[in-house]
């Protein structure tokens, strides 16, 4: 019997392969290098996000699928790995200093900090419900471990722990709604195919195909943090280490809505008016819920953990948009927010010093008096994720509810923009005690380092030029959704 | 003999339904892993009566896919367990109580 091997080309993977040969790098020389010697970690992990983005950069305007119909090779995917590589570079780069505070500026950090970035990309390209599943696992469980990266830490651990037990609980749920979806479509994984099939077995299948619909939505709104299925949240990014939570709070939220979002444009437009009420609920309840429970909070890891909670709200208007200019303004928040987000954690861990000693927002008071350019930046990012122009934010959300009246959700656009109006209060809350109240001790040395300083401006300077100049991004955006022929 | 489609999926979901009791109700983070592990194989077996009754494969494959992720799961989540209890020498979900709204 002969096997008849698919030609393939190696090229059309190739960020993932450069990924994951630095991390095997970084492993190997992890243990083979002397104590004391590991300090080139970081300049390796940026070495190779470089190389990647360029790869990506290479296969740009490609389009079609690749190793037998598994991987999807559009623009898509390569705008999602740019903003994943973009995600990662300023997490290694707040990282540093951070880790080496605690003593763990160890190898192994940068390693699965590489391996759940290519798992993020294999999610965006996945054309097989295998496949998504694999990218899904790699960077989940590389990320439960990194959440539990301070062993001795008592919060850590439970945060690691609260974490795996309800991904794991929420890819159950997506699994099932696979296997549901398998038997639907008399036997097919390939979700590019799904649509088709769908429709052929729709009168015989229906309520089989709903049921894997709703059990996939659970699944997605586990990975995405939306209410009710965001109880872990506030409580894994507070206990995990600050750099893991801003990596989290962007990469994973990036990965699963262009997973969540091929998904639902490509293989569901038999569904269209099921999804969309289901998410129009979600939506709505989500905003209200992250931004009312944002206000209650004192410490402000969970303060911006419930913030990311009603940025998925926002996300999921776009969703339910689900016209090209919604598709649009996914890619195009994601972006935004990849940069204020990753930007504001980056404030928070140099306020926070000495093994995060200072993470209530009260400790912010009077930082406009002793550290201006510090608290300048962070400024710009609480407008920024308050949606206030000129920065990225205001632009993406402006995006985003446009979709939303296009599409003829007005009131659903009315309620993202009262949502709005809500967070305002507890971000410019942040900025009100930066320069309106005074210290209530002094605050002591910052220790600005050069990787912290770096990703600050990166960020900082990202988020207004997007938000002052969207145009580039906004074509680059319009020009990877025309994969979706149905939007 | 054949065994029908519908009885697998019967199976699959009380199986699954179970699971999904057990990590709700039950205390012990060893028991909620253990019950969470029944979800997936209540997924596979889910996948295995379907892909025998299309004659397809890439139905078991996905299966060997699963349980693969969740010995890998399984390695970190005990893990973490060891861990914890190091810290507070108990394994009920209930003491995992610092971080709280």
């Amino acid at each position: 019997m002969t096997i008849a091997i698919p030609t393939f080309n190696l090229s059309s993977i190739g960020p993932w392969l450069t990924l994951t040969v630095a991390a095997i790098l970084i492993l190997l020389l992890d243990a083979l290098s002397p104590k004391g010697r590991k300090a080139y970690f970081p300049q390796l992990s940026l070495i190779a996000l470089a190389v990647a983005a360029l790869q990506t950069w290479w296969l740009w305007g490609q389009s079609g699928t690749d190793f037998a119909r598994m991987v999807f090779l559009d623009n898509f995917a390569f705008y999602f790995y740019l903003i994943v590589i973009l995600g990662t570079t300023l997490t290694v780069l707040i990282s540093r200093h951070y880790l080496e505070e605690w003593g763990k500026n160890l190898g192994e950090y940068y390693a699965l900090l590489l391996f759940a970035t290519v798992g993020m990309m294999l999610m965006a390209a996945s054309n097989h419900l295998i496949m998504l599943f694999l990218g899904l696992e790699i960077m989940s469980i590389a990320i439960y471990v990194l959440a539990g990266l301070f062993r001795e830490d008592a919060r850590s651990n439970e945060a690691a722990l609260k974490y795996l037990v309800l991904g794991a609980f929420s890819s159950a749920f997506l699994l099932f709604g696979m296997a549901f979806l398998y038997g639907a479509t008399g036997g097919n994984l390939f979700i590019g195919e799904l649509a088709g099939k769908i429709k052929e077995a729709l009168p015989l299948t229906k309520p089989l195909t709903l049921l894997g619909l709703a059990l996939l939505l659970v699944g997605f709104g586990f990975k995405v943090a939306s209410v009710p299925f965001h109880m872990w949240t506030p409580d894994v990014y507070e206990g995990a280490p600050t750099s893991i939570t801003a990596f989290m709070s962007v990469g994973v939220k990036a990965a699963a809505f262009a997973a969540f979002a091929r998904i639902m444009f490509a293989a569901f437009p038999a569904f269209v008016l099921e999804w969309h009420m289901l998410l129009w609920v979600l939506a709505v309840a989500t905003m209200t819920i992250g931004n009312v429970v944002a206000i209650a909070q004192t410490n402000i890891k969970r303060m911006l953990a419930y913030s990311s909670i009603a940025h998925a709200g926002y996300l999921l208007v776009a969703l339910v948009a689900a016209n090209q200019l919604g598709a649009v303004s996914i890619i195009y928040y994601l972006l935004a927010y990849t940069l204020m987000n990753v930007g504001a954690f980056g404030v928070v861990i140099l306020v926070g010093r000495k093994k995060d000693s200072y993470l209530n927002i009260y400790d912010y008071a009077g930082l406009g008096f002793q550290h201006p350019v510090l608290a300048a930046a962070m400024s710009v990012f609480m407008f920024a994720l308050a949606g206030i122009p000129p920065t990225a934010g205001f632009v993406g959300k402006f995006y985003i509810f446009s979709a939303a009246v296009q599409a003829g959700y007005i009131w659903l656009a009315i309620i993202g923009v009262m949502n709005s109006l809500v967070s305002v209060f507890y971000y410019l809350r942040i900025t009100v005690l930066m320069y309106m109240r005074p210290a209530e001790a002094d605050l002591g040395p910052i220790a600005f380092t050069p990787g912290l300083v770096a990703a600050l401006i990166i960020t900082c300077a990202g988020t207004i030029l997007v938000g002052v100049f969207p145009g580039w991004f906004y074509d680059l955006a319009v020009a990877s959704v025309k994969i979706f022929p149905a939007l | 003999m054949v065994v029908p489609l519908h009885y697998y999926l019967g199976l699959s979901v009380a199986l699954f339904a179970l699971g999904v009791v057990g990590v709700l109700i039950r205390r012990n983070i060893l028991v909620i892993l253990m019950c969470i592990e029944m979800m997936l194989n209540a997924v596979n077996l889910a996948f295995i009566g379907f892909a025998d009754a299309f004659k397809a494969v890439d139905g078991q494959t996905f299966v060997f896919f699963v349980m693969t992720v969740a010995a890998a799961e399984v390695a970190v989540g005990l893990a973490l367990v060891v861990a914890i209890f190091r810290h507070r020498a108990t394994v009920y979900a209930d003491d995992l109580n610092i971080l709280k709204w």
